[in-house]
């Protein structure tokens, strides 16, 4: 009995909950009135303000896993152009949109919850609502859509600097030129997959904006709880962003 | 006029409220009044609809609040303003935009016709100069005041105060006390004061409805309050140190 609360009953509860929440904040799709200023503020805070850290990020995954290809392709039969055919297809596909993923999952997912959940524990939400305003659509709607808006551009950035980075380390430590590398990369690009990272990206974006929020709503017991909320956003922005990463994995290529 | 009928609420197994009927006339100040627990601030709740009843009906000017959709009931929620417990003053903005925010969500009147509205608002609650300050910056009594401002600012039919006093020295709660008063008066609202302040019921109230055990246990007139013979009342009076005979002598 108790396994099927926790096993079943539990995450299926939750997961209306969560699909009640964001039906109730996308019901103000329409108004945007009500949210464009918050969301220009949300994109700037989500997507500005994470730059430097996603560029360092990205920049360091790409030269290390230059190097590391490097190190495994030892050797004299394969052309050194395949370290490039092999780290950018990697950084496009996988490294860019999840290592921004991660970072934003810490970075932006804790912030919402801590935001979203200390409003929630100080009656801010409950003072929206009195005013008549539906506080999901004013608080969730412009943080999901700065989510979906400006992860893009982050694999973005995240993808040339991680490229850059590789080619550039591998050029400085004289593994690789600059050209063999792009050439590595022309030969094995397959134009599907920037589509498919941006891809990755969006749903990303929806997944820890919305996981971080739905966390932060749902805030009891004063400080410890908004503690509480910040950690499990992070967390399960983490797992759900591993999940959603297998699944489009297995169903996009 | 709101009328509360047979309301019933429980949380987690713990019953709040426990039959609660409650009338709250056109213009009048309702103090409710009880211990800390007693499902003040719960009963409150249920008037704006930020909590629904497990059973029983809460009416706003005839409408059954939990029978209406929730575009409707936001709508009845526009005739409210509320004074939360600390305020619940938005920490992003300064002191001018939280008065100026229900304004420029619901009304279409242009910026310099706003920061007119909220520098009224601000001089009535003796606050004139804290436009710029960020809830931070201010005093516990100061958040309450700009949270009433803000409460104000869409001039509401009714306005509810949850422990409008609680935290706050003698000297500000008389204060607030003369505020909520003095807005009664000027803005002609019907008020509902939440509070276990016998000091601040005896001076804003003019009726006081004694929730006990989860139920409404004495209603009536300040003046029938002074002259009640209800042990259990006279007790959570006595409490407050205020014989209830003391302000008669």
């Amino acid at each position: 009995m108790l396994l099927f609360r926790y096993l079943i009953y539990e995450p299926l509860e939750l997961l209306g909950r969560y699909g009640q929440l964001l039906f109730s904040a996308f019901l103000t799709l329409g108004d945007v009135r009500s949210y464009w200023k918050n969301m220009i503020h949300q994109m700037v805070s989500i997507g500005v303000d994470s730059l430097p850290i996603i560029a360092l990020a990205a920049g360091f995954s790409g030269m290390v896993t230059t190097v590391q290809t490097a190190y495994q392709l030892t050797s004299p039969l394969i052309p050194k152009y395949i370290i490039g055919g092999i780290v950018v297809p990697t950084m496009i596909l996988e490294l860019a949109a999840v290592v921004t993923g991660f970072i934003l999952a810490g970075r932006v997912g804790a912030r919402i919850a801590a935001e979203i959940g200390t409003m929630r524990v100080t009656e801010q939400i409950d003072a929206l609502e009195s005013m008549g305003l539906n506080s999901t659509g004013y608080l969730i709607v412009p943080r999901i859509l700065a989510g979906i808006l400006m992860f893009p551009c982050l694999y973005l950035v995240a993808a040339f600097v991680g490229i850059g980075g590789g080619a550039g380390v591998g050029h400085l430590m004289g593994v690789i030129s600059v050209s063999e590398f792009m050439e590595g990369a022309r030969l094995f690009f397959n134009p599907f997959d920037p589509v498919f990272g941006v891809i990755k990206s969006v749903v990303f974006g929806f997944t820890i904006t919305s996981i971080s929020c739905f966390v932060g709503y749902r805030t009891v017991g004063g400080a410890e709880g908004v503690g509480r909320s910040t950690t499990q956003a992070a967390v399960y922005s983490c797992v759900f962003l591993l999940v959603a990463d297998l699944v489009l994995a297995i169903t996009l290529l | 006029m709101i009328q509360i009928k047979n309301i019933y609420k429980q949380f987690s197994g713990r019953v709040v409220l426990d039959g609660v009927s409650l009338d709250v006339h056109e213009g009048e100040t309702l103090a409710i009044i009880g211990r800390s627990g007693s499902g003040k601030s719960v009963l409150m709740k249920h008037m704006i609809g930020l909590l629904s009843p497990d059973a029983g009906q809460v009416y706003v000017d005839g409408t059954d609040i939990n029978a209406i959709s929730y575009a409707e009931l936001r709508k009845i929620r526009r005739n409210f303003g509320v004074l939360f417990q600390g305020g619940a003053l938005f920490d992003s903005m300064n002191s001018f935009d939280n008065v100026a925010f229900p304004l420029r969500t619901f009304t279409h009147k242009t910026e310099s016709e706003i920061a007119l509205e909220v520098q009224t608002c601000l001089a009535m609650v003796e606050l004139p100069d804290v436009g710029p300050k960020v809830p931070a910056e201010l005093s516990g009594g100061m958040r309450k005041r700009v949270a009433l401002a803000r409460a104000i600012a869409l001039r509401p039919k009714y306005i509810l105060y949850d422990e409008p006093t609680s935290g706050l020295d003698p000297e500000t709660s008389n204060t607030i006390d003369v505020l909520i008063k003095g807005l009664s008066d000027r803005l002609t609202v019907t008020s509902i004061v939440v509070t276990h302040d016998m000091h601040s019921v005896l001076s804003i109230a003019d009726r006081a409805a004694f929730i006990h055990d989860g139920r409404i246990h004495w209603v009536g007139t300040i003046k029938e309050l002074h002259r009640s013979q209800d042990e259990t009342l006279r007790g959570f009076v006595k409490a407050n140190e205020y014989y209830i005979g003391d302000s008669e002598r």
